[in-house]
Order: C-alpha cells, then structure tokens, then sequence
C-alpha cells in the first residue's frame, strides 16, 4: 500500500553551485501524514534542499525520493500530487482570485471544488477581486488556494508567515492545521521558532548545509544532552543556575541544606531548554 | 489530466482574456501601427512610391513588435513576477504554457496586419494585396523568427527595470536601419548589408512583394526568406539553450 511509503525520503543530499556547497550530505524522512518542519537561518540551505525536492533545481549527488519518484526527472504525475507554495510568485494580476483558482483547477486530473479552497483559505469576501488590489496576506492566502486546488498529497510550504501580523500569522496556522487533519503531508521551511514549535510533528535544524538536530519540537527540547536548568537565588540573594541531568537529586540536595541552614530558595525553578535555546546554541557561530 | 490540445486552447483564451483586461497596454497595441500609418501616410501623401514603401514597412514593423518586442517584455516580467517558476511547479506541460503566451501573440501579430491591409487598401491606393501568398508566407516565417528571437532576448535581460532599455535598444536601431519609413536603396552600403543580414529588411522584402504589385510571386523572395529562416534557427538555438524560468538573484 502505497501509505506505507514515507512522502519524502533524502539520503546524503549534495548540492554545489561551483565553489560553494549550500547542501552538505543532508538526510530525512517525511512520515505520510505529518508537519514536518525545516529550521534555520537564511542561507542554511533549506531553499535549495526544498527545491530540489520540488523540481526546481537539480541535485549534485544523493538519494531522493517524493512520493516514489525522483523529482530530478519532473514527472508530470508528481507535479499533479504536490502543491507548492514559494517564497515569492507571481499572479496573473488582471485576474480574480476565483478566475485564477478554475483556471489553475484546469491543470490538474482531480481538482477540488474552487468554491471549496477559496472557502478553506479565508478568500470568500474576495473572490471577485482582481489580485493586483490584494493586500500582501490575501494574495499569501491566494498563493496557498493555487497551491491546494489540485488537492494535493503533498505541500511543500516556504517561508508561509514571513511578513504577516500576528493575526494573519495565526489564522494561516489554523489553515496549515487544518491540512493535517485532512490527511495531507506537509514540508514546512521558516526561520521563526514559535511557527515551527506551533505546527511541526517534527523539525530539523538546518545550518551549513547540515542538519544540525532532528526531533519533535519537545524532544529536541529534552534529546540534547537532557539537560535541565534549575535556577534558585542562593542565601545571599545571587541569582545561580546548575544544569543537571539528575534535577529530582540536585532539588534534593538543595532543598536539604537551605531547610537544614534555616534558610528559603527562593526564585526557584526548574525548566527544560526551549527549542530557542537548542535553536540559538546549535546556529551560534562557534 | 486534459489533453494538451483542449489545454493550449484554454490557455490561449485566458491569455486573451488577460490581454484585454490591461486595456491601455491593448489600446495602444493596436493604435500605434494606425498612428504610423496616419502620421507617414500625410508626409509621403499623394507620392505613390512612398506609400508603396511605408505600408510593407509598418506591417514589418507590427510583426517585430507584436512578437519580439512583446515576447521579451512579457516574459522577463513573468519570470521576475515568478509567474513561471509557479506554472513550472504545476503539471501543466511548459510547452503548453509556453504556446499559450506565443499564439496570443500571434493574435495580435494578425489583428495588426488586418489593420494595415485594410488601412492600405482604404487610404494608400494600393487595393487588396496583390500576393497574399507572398504576405502569409512571410507573416508567418517573421512571426516565428521574431517570436524565438523575443523569448531569447528575455535571457539577456537581466531584470524587468531594465526590459524597455535593452528592448528598445535593438528594437529602435532595427527599425530605422530595416528600411521601414523608407527606401533601403537610400541607405549607404555598409548599413544596407547590416539590414540584409538582420531578419526585419528581408521580412519587409517579402512583405512588399505580397502588398504591392509589381514585386514579383514568392520565388523572387526566396533569399529574403532564407535569411529569415537563419534568423529562426539562431532563435530556436539561443530560446532553447538560455531559456529561464527563474528571476535573476542578485
């Protein structure tokens, strides 16, 4: 059955554009079915790794496989199973939102229903605007509708929040959301933590053309050494913090000396590394 | 999936629909060959000879500039816009696409010459065209080449601020040194070998044996249209080699 198969399997993945090697031997896997989210800074190589995956740019070396085929080789039947929505692309702007939606279901064997999309990406009380007068969060949402008439299986999602406010950022959540639970696979690229942590089953952390960490956004906050942070003000008011693998015995300890000094902890707590501080220690530049 | 026939059909009409909806870039499409014909036809008014030159001369002109001139233009904005990195990640084929923008074209390529042949019919004396085989021939053989050479030129372009610069930059010269408002007999011989060599001077060679009469069938055209033909390899080579689908990153 073919949902035994991941969506999209990378094995020592190679991209050079002369000198330079923007992708060093990167590997992953994408369940059917999940958010899967890569992270990093800008330059990390998370576009041309994406894109390759996507057709776009063809690999130096490596294995790679999107929904059993090789995106190398173009075919039109992944094209027709995988919705893209870029960083940046354009739109015929003469057209309304509904008219580009049909026409773009035009390309596509099993459309879903136009009404349907535009419905499920906010854009109703703007069907019939031309999408040069969109504002830059309608034509996102737009971008996203294009990418999802073709009812994708698979949608590779590039940056879908860079540039929203806070509302617009958590409305195209609920949407990204929303397409988990309609089964479909994602492959999500940001550099914001909070978007990655919000929706992602899984991340890997990009630098150098390298995956840096792979886990679920809480187990990448335990995985890394399992370290966690217990922070006290100590007799003399000093602010000390101890990392530990074994926080039940340190509490222990110093709970034991403060009650037998007579004294309080105060500012007591016990916290585990965020996904920004795992973020921010593995892209700090040694 | 549809055929690639009912798709190129489908994109060609929404290409069209596009067209018209930008209506001042539509108006003026279709009002500048008039307004050339107009201004040149009271210059040389009442001088059959002239007339006989100019009316070939713009129809040329039309088909440069409703394939080359709105091919390069058009596409270097899609590409910069990322309108064809998008239609590359659907499964509608390039080539459908790709055919899609070029019979637009074409589209107004044959509205323009039905406005010069009607024009020069109406107000320059020179009646219905005398060869319409002559003038379909080379219609077709110009739109071909100029379309290959416009798609090509898009890859020189390195960006949509500078498309009217570089396009008007081949565009303009061509047009003066092709012999378009006059007689290329009139021009020194150096330039007159540069106009040959390019395809406009032989377009409008052939063209003028297809409007006036007196110009000879087909057969006497056949070095102009071989030249063309050139030009429409050169363009075929280049259009296919350096084609890009991706705005430039600086």
């Amino acid at each position: 059955m073919a949902s035994v198969e991941p969506a999209i399997e990378v094995r020592d993945l190679r991209k050079s554009y002369g000198e330079l090697e923007a992708v060093r031997g990167i590997e992953f896997t994408v369940r059917r079915g999940e958010i899967y989210g890569l992270l990093g800074p800008n330059g990390a190589g998370k576009t041309s790794t994406v894109e390759i995956l996507e057709g776009y740019r063809e690999r130096s070396s490596g294995h790679v496989s999107v929904l059993g085929f090789d995106p190398g080789d173009r075919p039109r039947e992944l094209r027709a199973r995988v919705g893209i929505v870029l960083q940046s692309s354009g739109i015929y702007n003469y057209a309304s939102v509904a008219e580009s939606i049909s026409h773009f279901a035009h390309f596509y064997p099993h459309p879903r229903d136009v009404d349907e999309v535009i419905e499920l990406t906010g854009l109703g009380e703007k069907r019939d605007a031309r999408a040069r007068t969109l504002s830059g969060g309608q034509r996102r949402r737009l971008d996203l509708a294009l990418a999802l008439i073709g009812d994708p299986e698979l949608i590779f999602l590039d940056e879908p929040t860079t540039g929203f406010d806070p509302a617009a950022r958590r409305g195209a959540w609920q949407t990204i959301r929303s397409l988990r639970e309609l089964g479909k696979t994602v492959l999500l690229t940001t550099h914001y933590l909070d978007e990655a942590q919000e929706l992602a089953d899984r991340v890997a952390i990009v630098k150098g053309g390298r995956i840096l960490a792979e886990g679920s956004p809480s187990e990448l906050g335990v995985g890394r050494g399992s370290r966690y942070r217990v922070a006290y003000a100590n007799g003399d008011g000093e602010a000390t913090v101890v990392e530990t693998d074994d926080p039940t015995r340190l509490l222990h300890e110093l709970t034991g000396a403060a009650l037998a000094r007579g004294e309080q902890l105060r500012s007591l707590s016990v916290t585990r590394p965020s996904l920004e501080d795992i973020y921010l220690e593995l892209t700090a530049d040694a | 999936m549809p055929s690639n026939a009912a798709a190129l059909w489908r994109q060609y009409r929404f290409e069209r629909r596009m067209f018209w909806r930008n209506r001042s870039a539509a108006f003026f499409n279709f009002l500048l060959p008039l307004i050339f014909l107009a201004l040149f036809g009271a210059i040389v008014s009442g001088h059959q000879n002239e007339l006989d030159v100019i009316v070939p001369g713009i129809a040329g002109m039309s088909v440069m500039s409703t394939t080359f001139t709105a091919l390069a233009y058009n596409l270097t904005f899609m590409r910069e816009q990322g309108v064809l990195k998008r239609i590359r990640g659907t499964p509608l084929p390039s080539g459908v696409y790709l055919g899609g923008l070029a019979l637009n074209a074409i589209t107004n390529t044959a509205i323009q010459i039905a406005i010069v042949v009607v024009a020069g019919r109406l107000f320059f004396n020179l009646g219905w065209p005398p060869q319409p085989l002559t003038l379909v021939v080379f219609v077709v053989a110009g739109v071909a080449a100029f379309a290959l050479l416009g798609a090509s030129l898009s890859y020189a372009i390195p960006s949509f601020e500078s498309a009217p610069a570089v396009i008007n930059g081949v565009f303009v010269p061509v047009i003066l040194v092709s012999g378009v408002f006059f007689d290329v007999k009139h021009v020194p011989g150096f330039l007159r070998d540069i106009a040959q060599a390019l395809p406009l001077e032989p377009l409008i060679n052939g063209l003028t044996g297809g409007f006036v009469a007196g110009h000879g069938d087909i057969n006497h055209h056949l070095t102009a249209l071989a030249v063309i033909g050139f030009w429409a390899l050169v363009g075929v080579v280049l259009a296919v080699r350096g084609f890009s689908w991706e705005a430039r990153r600086s």
